[in-house]
C-alpha cells in the first residue's frame, strides 16, 4: 500500500469515525444519565436520511406518522391517571410537551415542507421530527422502567429497535437512500485533499462533542442530569426529577442522532435497517472508552472509522467482522487493567 | 402564615402501617421537632411529606399551595429535606455538590449563588478545606455537613432535617445544633427528626413525640421536656444526649 492510499483511507476513516463519535457519545450520555443502553440511536440517524428523502420526492415520511402515534400514546399515558386522580391541573405541561409541540412538527412537515422548498428548510423540519421522537420514545418505554435494571432497560432498547426497523419497513419500503450534502470543490490542508463534505462532518463533530463535553462538565444543567444519574434521590431533592432528566437526555441524543444522520446520508446509503450497524459500530467506540469516559469514547470511535476504512481496503467484505472483532482484545485488555467498580451506594 | 399542616396522615409500606393519622403542624420561624423510638416512623413521615412516598390524608404547605404536586414543586417553594441516608452525589466533588443545591435558581446572578456558597463554607470550614475531593471520600460527620450545606444552598423557608447528629461526635453534634439555632433566628422554619431529645428539646418551640406511628404527646417544647413520662424514657439516666 503507498503512502497516499494510507492517507487516503486515514482521511475515509476519520470522517466516518467522526460520526461513531457522534453515536459514541450520545449512547454514553443517555447510558450515564438512565443505565440504557440506546440502541435506537442508530435508527435516529437511519430515519433521518429516510425522512429527508421522503421531503426531497414531495411524499410525507413515514417518521410523521411514527411522531403522531408516539405523542398520542405519550399524551394518553401522562392524562390517564391525572384524569383518574381529578388533578387536570397538572395536564398543562403534558399538553404543551406532548401535544402542542409534536402537533405543531407534524402540522409544518405536513403542510409547509413543498418538494420544491430549500434544502436547509427540508433539513430543520427532519431535524425536527427525528428529534421530537426520542423524548417521546423514553416518556412511553423507559419512563415506566425508572426503576427497572439495565438488563430490562437493554431488552426493552432492543425491542424498541425491532419496533422502528419493521416500522421503517413499513414506512419507507426497503430501498436506500442518499441525501444531498455540502458540495463544491475540495479544499487543500497540508497538501492533503479534503472534501467540503468530509470537513463539514468533522467539524461538526467536533463542535458537538466538545459542546456537549462543556454542557456536562461545566454547565449547572448538565452536571444536574449526572447528578439524577449519581443518586435518584438525592436529585430530586434539589429540583431534579429523573424523569426529566431522562426525558431532557433523550432529547439530546435525539438531535445529535438527526445530526449524524443528515451528515453520514451524503456518504453512505442509509436503508430502513441501517440504524442497528450505526448503532453497533458506535457502542463498540463508545465501549473501548468503558462507557464512561468522555475522550475515550471519542478515540475509541475513531478508531473504529480508521480501523474499518483499512479493512474495506484489505478485505471489504469482512470489514464489519473486523471491527467487531476489535472489541475483543480491548475488552480483554480493559478488564486486565480497570479496577472492578463497585456499586456506589452514596 | 402556617408552613405546614398535616392531618390525619397515613403512610403505609404494603401490610406494615408506618404512620397512623397523625396531625402535626410547623409554624413559621419556629423549630418543631419531631422525637420518637427507632421505627416509629420519623423517617416515613418527613420522606411523605417531601413527597418521596406516597400518604394518604392531608398535606398542606398553606404559603405555597401547589407545593404539594410533586418533590420538584416542593424544592422550587424551597422546601427541602436532608434525608436520613444524606443521598449525596458521590463521584462528584463537594463543591459540586453544594452549588447544585441552589440548581432551582441556575437562572439567578451568578455572584448571588457564589455568595451562599461563601456563606455555607464560612459555617463549615472543613468543606472549603475540601471542596475539590469527591463526596463518597469524606468521612460521616463530613458527609452531614455536605448535605446540610446543600440544603441550605437552597435557601430554604421549610427545611426538614432527619436526624442531622446521628453517628456524630459531641463537639459536632454541639456545631450542628449551634447552625440550627442560627437558622431559627434568620427566619427559616424547621422540622427537626431527633433521637437526640435533650438537645432537640433545648432548641425547639414545639415537639410531637411519635411512637408507633401516632403521636402519643405533643406540646410547646419546655413543657414536653418537663414531661414524667419523656423524662423518664427520652431524657432518662443512660439516654445518650
Ligand atoms: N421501604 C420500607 N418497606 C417496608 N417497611 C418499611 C420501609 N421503610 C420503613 N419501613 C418500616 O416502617 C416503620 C417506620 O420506619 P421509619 O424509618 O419511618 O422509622 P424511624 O422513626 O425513622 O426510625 P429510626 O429512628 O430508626 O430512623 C418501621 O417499622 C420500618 O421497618
Ligand atoms: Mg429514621
Amino acid at each position: 500500500m503507498s503512502f497516499a492510499i494510507a492517507v487516503l483511507l486515514l482521511q475515509d476513516g476519520i470522517t466516518n469515525g467522526a460520526i461513531y463519535v457522534l453515536l459514541a457519545v450520545a449512547l454514553v450520555l443517555v447510558f450515564t444519565v438512565t443505565r440504557i443502553v440506546f440502541i435506537p440511536q442508530g435508527d435516529l440517524v437511519a430515519f433521518t436520511g429516510l425522512t429527508l428523502t421522503a421531503f426531497e420526492t414531495g411524499t410525507v415520511p413515514g417518521t410523521v406518522w411514527i411522531l403522531a402515534a408516539a405523542a398520542a400514546i405519550a399524551l394518553a399515558m401522562d392524562l390517564m391517571p391525572l384524569i383518574l386522580r381529578g388533578r387536570l391541573d397538572l395536564a398543562v405541561r403534558p399538553l404543551i410537551e406532548m401535544g402542542l409541540i409534536p402537533g405543531i412538527i407534524i402540522a409544518l412537515s405536513l403542510f409547509a415542507v413543498p418538494r420544491e422548498a430549500s434544502l436547509l428548510w427540508k433539513m430543520a423540519a427532519t431535524l425536527a421530527v427525528i428529534t421530537a421522537l426520542a423524548p417521546l420514545m423514553h416518556r412511553i418505554v423507559f419512563q415506566p422502567l425508572v426503576s427497572a435494571s439495565p438488563l430490562i432497560l437493554l431488552i426493552a432498547a432492543v425491542a424498541v429497535h425491532f419496533g422502528l426497523t419493521s416500522l421503517g419497513l413499513h414506512f419507507f419500503g426497503p430501498e436506500g437512500v442518499r441525501t444531498p450534502g455540502f458540495t463544491g470543490p475540495s479544499i487543500s490542508i497540508f497538501g492533503f485533499q479534503f472534501t467540503q463534505q468530509s470537513l463539514g462532518v468533522i467539524a461538526c463533530s467536533v463542535l458537538l462533542s466538545a459542546g456537549l463535553y462543556a454542557f456536562f462538565s461545566r454547565a449547572l444543567t448538565g452536571k444536574a442530569l449526572l447528578a439524577a444519574a449519581f443518586n435518584r434521590r438525592g436529585a430530586e431533592l434539589i429540583g431534579v426529577s429523573a424523569v426529566g432528566a431522562g426525558r431532557r437526555v433523550a432529547l439530546i441524543a435525539g438531535l445529535v442522532g438527526a445530526i449524524s444522520g443528515l451528515l453520514i446520508g451524503p456518504t453512505t446509503t442509509l436503508y430502513y435497517d441501517s440504524g442497528f450497524i450505526l448503532g453497533l459500530k458506535g457502542l463498540v467506540g463508545g465501549i473501548i472508552g468503558g462507557l464512561a469516559g468522555y475522550p475515550f469514547a471519542v478515540a475509541g470511535a475513531l478508531l473504529v472509522g480508521v480501523v474499518e476504512a483499512f479493512a474495506s481496503f484489505w478485505a471489504s467484505a469482512y470489514r464489519d467482522v473486523i471491527v467487531f472483532t476489535l472489541i475483543i482484545p480491548v475488552l480483554f485488555w480493559r478488564s486486565m487493567v480497570a479496577p472492578h467498580h463497585e456499586e456506589e451506594t452514596e | 402564615m402556617t408552613m405546614l399542616e398535616v392531618d390525619q396522615f397515613s403512610v403505609r409500606y404494603h401490610s406494615v402501617v408506618a404512620l397512623n393519622k397523625i396531625s402535626l403542624r410547623v409554624e413559621p420561624g419556629h423549630v418543631t421537632t419531631v422525637i420518637g423510638p427507632n421505627g416509629a416512623g420519623k423517617t416515613s413521615l418527613v420522606n411523605a411529606i417531601m413527597g418521596l412516598h406516597d400518604y394518604s390524608g392531608t398535606l398542606r404547605f398553606p404559603f405555597a399551595p401547589d407545593a404539594t404536586r410533586t418533590t420538584e414543586a416542593r424544592v422550587k417553594a424551597r422546601i427541602t429535606l436532608v434525608p436520613e441516608s444524606r443521598d449525596l452525589f458521590g463521584q462528584m466533588s463537594v463543591v459540586d455538590n453544594l452549588r447544585l443545591g441552589a440548581y432551582i435558581d441556575r437562572y439567578q446572578p451568578r455572584n448571588e449563588r457564589e455568595g451562599r456558597l461563601k456563606e455555607v463554607f464560612r459555617l463549615f470550614p472543613r468543606l472549603r478545606e475540601r471542596q475539590s475531593q469527591l463526596a463518597y471520600t469524606l468521612s460521616g460527620g463530613e458527609r452531614q455537613m455536605l448535605a446540610l450545606g446543600r440544603a441550605l444552598l437552597l435557601r430554604p423557608y421549610l427545611l426538614m432535617l432527619d436526624e442531622p447528629s446521628l453517628g456524630l461526635a459531641p463537639l459536632i453534634v454541639a456545631e450542628i445544633f449551634r447552625i440550627i439555632q442560627t437558622l431559627k433566628d434568620d427566619g427559616v422554619s424547621i422540622l427537626l427528626i431527633e433521637q437526640n431529645a435533650r438537645a432537640a428539646l433545648k432548641v425547639a418551640d414545639y415537639a410531637y413525640v411519635l411512637e408507633n406511628g401516632t403521636v402519643t404527646l405533643e406540646g410547646k417544647a419546655s413543657d414536653v421536656a418537663n414531661n414524667p413520662r419523656v423524662l423518664d424514657s427520652y431524657l432518662g439516666l443512660g439516654h445518650k444526649g
